[in-house]
């Protein structure tokens, strides 16, 4: 668990003062996965830095497992907090095998312990060890690098990761791969994970909690569902309303969310017809009062309901983004790691 | 060439001096600039006058600087060692810096916030990239070295250049080239030994990348 209290950071910037991070509080639960996401100069970066004290807070509280990290030793802090940041930050001179075993090495592990937990490793990520784990970083992929890159952070098993837009630097196909992979690692290893992005299609396919922050403060603190139905600031609404956020989505018809309707829906439940593209959808849902719902009812053309769609299911349709032709991912990802291997 | 199969004792000799001369101020050049360019590379203000004064030492003539010395150093080894460890500093200095400052901001982050200490991430991480600069740095002044340490043998620091010097006065021109070629042997070897021992220590550098 992690714990910000009150957090603030100043850097001095040609004798002005400036809070890059300003009173923030949050808490990040065992085993969520908590997106920091806001525009550039939001001070998402630094606060996710703070938490591995690669920034040293100004002035408030952070505490991993109830532990305040400034009473800790920092080297020790860090090798128990694993890190990945774009494009992997890979040591080039550093096989894959060694790179993943790096805090493992830097923890005294027997060099034997050190090599079967990189294969092992390689194996989760999706790397064959026997093709991969004695090349360099730059005989792979930007997408291959990645997947390095989150084995090593969870090498020595650390309880909590921080991902500094792990996915930033590739292609949007890979990308795309690359959220729908992390996403199934995570329900296996279940980490405590604090992930940065400004790609809110990215926040609402991974996120169990969305920390929405603007110059330095939190705008809003909750899951994908809550921020889309009950956004508590116009810049939630905007951020979330962006039109280039939610464009892929614009063929998307709400028709084909729709489950049938369950046998008790509230009076006044949000009626939609069902052919509202998502975006359209969405800017009608966050202009709505929407509390004590979980979704909201689809019309067709005579407005006779037709089907019910919950929030959950609209948010993480959202977080599909651009994935949303694709039919399942089990199917898709082992084929397209066969063409990246190609 | 006559005169190498003529005396190979004789020119064997020399050229071990010789080696013995440019390498054993080579060592003490990099004993001394590699971690002054890692210092330089770490305060950075200091980066500048390191540079200016081993710049400007660099530019001083062999001839000169060997006549400088010799009320201190006396004639010999020791003055001509120590002249060529002072012309192979700036080379060693400056590349060592520049390869400290190659090294992506994005991988220093990785080491730092995977929990390496200063010394760790030296040791592991910076040193071994920054290795092909360094390198670079040291072929630069052994090359230079070679040639310079020809002029050593004037004050008595022995090596090819008593071969050549020995051809001038007696006008034997034979001599002459003999000392000049096995110079310029002694620097391409010098050039290609250190370019392997460079992707000996780095063994990525020898794989191509597949892809961009």
């Amino acid at each position: 668990m992690i714990t910000l209290e009150h957090v603030t950071k100043t850097f001095r910037m040609e004798g002005h003062a400036i809070n890059a991070v300003d009173d923030v509080s949050f808490t990040v639960e065992e085993g969520e996965l908590a997106v920091l996401i806001g525009p550039s100069g939001s001070g998402k970066t630094t606060t996710m830095r703070m938490i591995n004290r690669l920034e040293e807070p100004t002035s408030g509280k952070i505490s991993v497992n109830g532990q305040d990290v400034m009473s800790m030793n920092v080297v020790n802090l860090r090798r128990h907090i694993g890190y990945v940041i774009q494009q992997g930050g890979l040591f080039p001179h550093f096989t894959v095998a060694e790179n993943v075993a790096t805090v493992p090495r830097l923890l005294g592990w027997s060099k034997k312990k050190r090599r079967e937990r990189a294969e092992e490793l390689l194996a989760l990520v999706g790397l064959d060890p026997a093709i991969f784990a004695n090349r360099y970083p730059r005989q792979l992929s930007g997408g291959q690098q990645q997947r390095v890159g989150v084995a090593r952070a969870l090498a020595a098993d650390a309880p909590i990761i921080l991902m500094d837009e792990p996915f930033g630097a590739v292609d949007p196909i890979t990308r795309t791969q690359l959220q729908r992979w992390l996403r199934q690692v995570q329900q296996d290893v279940k980490k405590t994970i604090v992930f940065v992005t400004h790609d809110i299609n990215e926040a609402f396919l991974l996120g169990d909690r969305i920390i929405l922050m603007r110059d330095g403060h939190i705008e809003q603190n909750g899951t994908p569902a809550d921020l889309l139905r009950s956004p508590e600031t116009e810049f939630v609404k905007e951020f979330i309303g962006d039109e280039f956020a939610l464009q892929a989505l614009e063929h998307t018809y709400i028709a084909e969310l729709a489950k049938p309707v369950p046998s008790r829906v509230p009076d006044d439940t949000l009626v939609i017809p069902a052919g509202m593209s998502i975006p359209e959808a969405s800017r009608e849902i966050t202009q709505a009062d929407t509390t004590g719902h979980s979704g909201f009812l689809v019309t067709d053309e005579e407005g006779k309901p037709e089907g019910y769609v919950t929030y959950e299911d609209l948010a993480s349709a959202i977080g599909e983004g651009i994935s949303s032709g694709a039919e399942s991912s089990d199917e898709v990802i082992p084929e397209l790691l066969e063409s990246e291997d190609a | 060439m006559q005169y190498i199969l003529d005396n190979p004792g004789r020119v064997f000799e020399l050229t071990i001096e010789h080696l013995q001369l440019v390498f054993s101020a080579i060592l003490i050049a990099a004993l001394i600039g590699i971690p002054l360019g890692i210092l330089i590379s770490r305060v950075k203000w200091l980066a500048l006058p390191v540079l200016n004064i081993s710049g400007v030492l660099y530019t001083v003539p062999s001839l000169a600087f060997f006549a400088i010395l010799i009320p201190y150093t006396g004639i010999g080894k020791t003055t001509a060692i120590t002249a060529l460890a002072v012309y192979s500093l700036l080379a060693i200095v400056r590349n060592t810096a520049a390869g400290m400052n190659e090294v992506p901001a994005s991988v220093v982050d990785a080491a730092r916030g995977m929990g390496m200490g200063q010394f760790q991430r030296l040791r592991l991480v910076e040193l071994p990239l920054a290795i092909p600069y360094i390198f670079a740095g040291i072929r630069l002044a052994t090359v230079a070295g070679i040639g310079i340490g020809a002029i050593a043998a004037v004050i008595g620091g022995g090596g090819l250049g008593r071969l050549i010097f020995d051809g001038i006065r007696t006008i034997d021109s034979n001599r002459i080239v003999a000392g000049a070629l096995m110079c310029i042997i002694l620097a391409l070897l010098a050039e290609y030994g250190f370019s392997k021992l460079a992707l000996l220590l780095r063994p990525d550098m020898r794989v191509k990348a597949e892809r961009g």
